[in-house]
């Protein structure tokens, strides 16, 4: 259930995308569309009644040092969170990018609707 | 002696590193620095070929950790993006001083090599993933590096496209962790063969196809591509069209839908359909046009159909259980041709850009007669232009011949028709190009120009030697035997690549 | 872009070292608590956002200068790639960890490189996302042909 809500949210943003005509909003709806697939990601990695999957010295054995079983019982899966932290960062780098082609387009065509920035036709 | 295979990733990633800090007045010496590295990226290609090799980065074994894997198909991947960048880096030495921020630029273009490299080698799905963001994000900020108006529009229109390509390929990432627990191709791909596709992964090899054809611009998604391609930079149109859509389109496409989910009879026939859209929508939409660069976009649509129509048939042959030889031979074909095109698409943009440079317009009906005026670039764009329509004994004639023979040969003899029909109409668009900007009358306004000299010619002279050249690969058959066909073994052996990587 | 009241720049020059203390914090644990290089860097760079917004963007550009921030940039980049490349250089393959042999587990020093890379990248993210937003405050209505990042 909370998977369909998650593709509900990213058929959102690719409507926003899409529709919209201000170049601002298009740029909002590809921001929604990224969080709904990270929110996706996150959610694969659940476990019901799961703990954070940070070790420290309770879930150490006490003799040996190794990592111990209950925490590999409770814990969610990590490794989806190390794969949301690196896809939020590159889709940070891409929004920056973005917002800042559309501050120079304003600076040069004047306005922001995109059906007038249409100098390259056919 | 084998080669570190981070290598072609560390020193890309670390000229770019460095370059920024060199500013306006070390402009020469960064200029230096650059070429160095992509000319060392040369030679080191061209040592590994024929090499096979698996590298474990950091000591962890997969599948805990990442795994660079080169094989044949990425040796000659490898080849073709040094040999492109070399020439291009070449190039503009001597284009890119009438930007300024050129370090900028430099910082920028290793960024996407080295995105590019890291793509090929890749072992780990959400690794390939990475570097095609590294080099999508450093194609779109190149394409509008010269912030005019037009710069600025179609480099927007390439960022919202592209980006949604990439949303949709994490998406598909995405769902294949879900339903296999496993991020390493060889591994999902071992996963797959046990469980087989079930809805979840039906869907993501839907979302990697229209992912990938986005980036590969194949004909429904291919509208950016006119856009972006004409208003960048000539050597970084030449990049663009030369290698980025062949590495992260078509080879990202192949390797997850040949050595990862496998080819079905479905696939088969969607990347054939895919194909011969692209190829007759692309040659049609060319014919019409007046801008010189938007021709050569229009072209490129066009040849990428040829080569994922010569995958498609491949992997429809042998989905069907039919004759392996002939199928190698349709595989053979479209890689050779993913080859050719590389070399003759990116001398045809960079001879575009000499014509740019010297006349100050890219309108064809505003050029005429440069013959006498620009003899090497003339030449140049000769035997690009005959490489491209398939003139023997050019390199694009070998490739379209085996193209031909592979379809007629599997009985589908429509295709054939429809490949050699989709070669005249190439024809016709190049006789136009070289009508109305090389022969015909000199206009008043442009009997002042000069041949553009220096690095420039260099890069022009290397790139259509190559174009004579290329036509040994394929008839020389030590050069077969050890460049083409340990790629075409990588896509024919097909679910294989697991079974080699891990053991069954 | 212009400051904003007294108020404001009083409460803002006493909280913008606290905001600076907490993302070294967080670089440094990257290790033991979550955050890490990037989180942390992200804070940085706002304390240095709030310096900007609180007294005008000359002041902020007088504070850390756009070709500073940029070789800091460059300099957090390179020495990310440094520690990669040292471990080829120790222990035959890239980015092992080498260091990993002189410590022991969830004390401030362990781990090997992996907090060295968390500072380095604490670092290029900090100068970066700084650089960005000093950028994108600047609106020119002229034609200009510099690209910067």
């Amino acid at each position: 259930m909370p998977y369909a809500l998650c593709f509900l949210l990213f058929m959102v943003g690719l409507y926003c995308t899409v529709v919209k005509k201000n170049i601002v909003k298009i740029v909002v709806g590809l921001a929604v569309m990224e969080y709904a697939v990270n929110l996706f990601l996150i959610m694969l990695g659940y476990r019901t009644g799961g703990t954070a999957p940070i070790v420290d010295k309770t879930y150490l054995e006490p003799g040996t040092g190794q990592i111990a079983a209950s925490f590999i019982n409770t814990s969610v899966d990590p490794l989806p969170q190390a794969l949301v932290l690196t896809a939020i960062v590159i889709a940070l780098g891409s929004l920056a990018l973005m917002v800042s082609m559309c501050i120079r387009i304003y600076e040069k065509y004047g306005t922001l609707d995109i059906t007038e920035i249409r100098r390259l036709k056919g | 002696m084998s080669v570190p295979l981070p290598i072609f990733i560390a020193i890309p990633l670390l000229t770019a590193f460095v370059l920024p800090v060199f500013g306006k007045k070390g402009k020469d010496a960064a200029t230096i620095l650059a070429n160095l590295a992509t000319l060392s990226l040369l030679v080191l290609a061209i040592a590994t070929i024929g090499q096979s090799a698996v590298y474990e980065v950091g000591k962890w074994s997969i599948p805990l950790g990442i795994n660079l894997v080169l094989d044949g198909l990425s040796s000659l991947l490898l080849l073709t993006v040094s040999v492109v960048s070399a020439a291009s880096m070449l190039f503009s030495t001597r284009y890119m001083e009438q930007y300024t921020a050129k370090s900028k630029y430099l910082s920028l273009f290793m960024l996407m090599v080295a995105g590019m490299n890291g793509l090929v080698l890749s072992g780990d799905i959400f690794n390939l993933f990475v570097f095609l963001e590294i080099a999508s994000l450093a194609s779109y900020a190149l394409v509008g590096f010269g912030c005019e108006h037009e710069e600025l529009e179609a480099s927007f229109k390439y960022m919202v496209l592209g980006s949604i390509g990439s949303t949709f390929i994490l998406f598909a990432i995405a769902l294949v962790y879900g339903n296999t627990g496993a991020l390493n191709m060889a591994y999902v791909s071992k996963a797959i063969q046990n469980t087989g596709l079930n809805a979840g992964l039906a869907f993501a090899l839907a979302l990697f196809i229209v992912g990938f054809g986005l980036k590969a611009a194949l004909v429904p998604f291919h509208a950016w591509l006119p856009d972006a391609h004409s208003s960048a930079p000539a050597p970084i149109s030449a990049m663009l069209s030369g290698v980025l859509i062949k590495t992260l389109g078509v080879y990202a496409l192949s390797r997850v839908v040949f050595n990862v989910f496998g080819i079905s009879i479905p696939t088969g026939w969607l990347l054939i359909v895919l194909g011969l859209l692209s190829m007759v929508a692309g040659a049609f939409l060319a014919i019409g046009q007046w801008d010189l660069k938007r021709l050569m976009a229009y072209s490129s649509i066009s040849q990428m159909g040829y080569v994922v129509l010569g995958i498609g048939l491949g992997g429809l042959i042998i989905a069907r259980g039919g004759n392996l030889a002939w199928a190698s031979l349709s595989i053979l074909g479209g890689l050779f041709h993913l080859v050719n095109h590389a070399v003759y698409k990116s001398l045809l943009f960079l001879t575009s850009g000499s014509v740019e440079m010297s006349t100050g317009t890219r309108q064809m009906g505003q050029m005429g007669g440069l013959a006498e005026k620009m003899p090497v670039t003339r030449a140049a764009c000769t035997i690009a232009s005959a490489s491209i329509a398939g003139v023997p004994p050019f390199s694009g004639f070998w490739s379209k011949l085996i193209l031909v023979i592979a379809a007629i040969q599997a009985h589908f003899y429509w295709v054939a028709a429809i490949i050699v029909f989709v070669s005249l109409c190439t024809l016709i668009m190049y006789l136009k190009v070289q009508r109305h900007v090389f022969l015909g009358e000199l206009p008043a306004n442009l009997q002042h120009i000069k041949e553009n000299k220096g690095t420039m010619v260099v890069a022009m002279v290397f790139l259509a030697c190559l174009c004579v050249l290329m036509g040994l690969l394929v008839i020389v058959p030590s050069l077969k035997a050890n460049i083409l066909e340990p790629a075409v073994k990588v896509l024919t052996d097909g679910l294989l690549y697991s079974a080699n990587l891990i053991g069954t | 872009m212009k400051g904003m009241t007294v108020i404001v720049k009083t409460i803002a020059s006493w909280v913008k070292v606290l905001i600076f203390l907490f993302g070294i914090n967080i670089i440094i644990f990257g290790h033991l608590t979550p955050g890490g290089g990037f989180a942390g860097g992200v804070i940085l760079a706002s304390s240095y956002v709030l310096l900007m917004l609180a007294f005008g963007r000359e002041f902020a550009e007088k504070n850390l200068s756009l070709p500073t921030a940029s070789k800091l940039d460059c300099l957090g980049a390179f020495l990310f790639a440094l520690i990669a490349i040292l471990g080829f250089a120790f222990g035959g393959i890239f980015f092992v960890n080498y260091l990993v042999k002189y410590s022991q587990p969830l004390r401030l020093i362990s781990a090997g490189t992996i907090p060295l890379s968390n500072i380095a990248i604490g670092l290029k993210v900090g100068a970066s996302l700084f650089l960005v937003i000093l950028t994108l405050s600047t609106f020119r209505p002229d034609i200009s042909t510099d690209k910067k990042e």
